[in-house]
């Protein structure tokens, strides 16, 4: 199965129409399942796979642990969460000038977290059909193996250290 | 004794799931948590968890409702510290933590990587310990940087 996720909060109508576009084309529309906002949905609706505006946090992570792809905006939730779970992901970053978003802070992150193994990058609409096809083509065989559950641990031990009100370790 | 006890504070979405992964970091610690919706009580086991309304920076009402919520979560809590990974939330958060007297910890969301995030960099005066999850952007008079959630 491949799961599209927009994100919890804004419309992305340009993925949603160009991930429409390649199941057409390709035929995985069958196979695909999307979580595209109600907002979304009213901007574009998808006629090549099925759909719904929103899922409970519950329902998104029984889909997305039951995917073999996923599909996203560039969002740190979609991205860590597929990290943690091994699975690769297609993203699309959100653009400032499109008012996709407040800023290019998608951009900007993709560019430097961009090439770790799973990730794979679409800079915009027109190169997301071929880097859909590179996703699927390396699906096989691709058994992936989650990073960790928790942050680094310097971060967590300092920043527990602060919480308890222990000084901080000097830096060195 | 009475224990350290920790408020834990991000929207629903990507600032959670960053939250989730500093766990580790309060687990000696008494925790609750407060997040912007009921469904993410299942990302957690026994613990404290409060739900308050879903706000953005435009939607001025929520905003006060969200401070509202959030002012009566102190006075119940009394947390002796706050960590939060934003955004607007862990903005009032930190302002209402300071004003209770506790340790406030920013954690600017690793999505934002060429600057601090606007929520971030209002919240400065207010951090007592004012992170970057990127190394790039740290420094002199800027956030200190002591690691990423991934």
């Amino acid at each position: 199965m491949i799961f599209l996720t927009i994100g919890t909060h804004e419309p992305f109508p340009r993925l949603v129409r160009a991930v429409d576009a390649w199941c057409a084309a390709s035929g995985h529309g069958g196979d695909l399942f999307g979580q595209i906002t109600d907002q979304g949905a009213a901007a574009y609706t998808p006629g090549n796979f099925k759909w719904v505006g929103r899922l409970t946090p519950q329902e998104y992570g029984d889909r997305i642990s039951r995917a073999d792809l996923i599909i996203s905006h560039a969002g740190m939730g979609s991205i860590i969460t597929a990290l943690q779970l091994g699975k690769p992901i297609v993203v699309l970053p959100r653009r400032g000038h499109l008012r996709e978003t407040r800023n290019d802070h998608q951009y900007a992150t993709v560019q430097r977290l961009g090439n770790r193994p799973g990730i794979f990058v679409a800079e915009d609409e027109t190169r997301l059909p071929v880097v859909l096809d590179q996703a699927v083509s390396g699906l096989a065989g691709a058994g992936g193996i989650g990073i960790s559950r928790v942050a680094e641990p310097r971060l967590t031990m300092a920043i527990g250290r602060f919480l308890a009100g222990k000084p901080l370790p000097e830096k060195s | 004794m009475r224990p350290t006890r920790v408020l834990a504070v991000a929207s629903a979405g990507g600032h959670w799931v960053q939250l989730m992964r500093l766990a580790p970091a309060w687990n000696n610690l008494v925790v609750s948590y407060v997040s912007t919706d009921p469904g993410l009580r299942q990302d957690l086991a026994a613990e404290d968890f409060r739900v308050i309304v879903e706000a953005n920076r435009w939607q001025k009402l929520r905003l006060l409702k969200q401070l509202v919520q959030l002012l009566l979560i102190f006075i119940t809590v009394r947390p002796d510290a706050v960590i939060t990974t934003g955004a607007a939330p862990g903005y009032f958060a930190l302002r209402l933590g300071k004003l209770f007297g506790a340790r406030t910890v920013w954690v600017d969301s690793i999505a934002n990587a060429e600057q601090m995030s606007l929520s971030g960099q209002q919240v400065r005066k207010y951090a007592d310990l004012w992170l970057t999850q990127w190394e790039h952007l740290s420094g002199e008079g800027g956030p200190a940087f002591l690691g990423s959630v991934i």
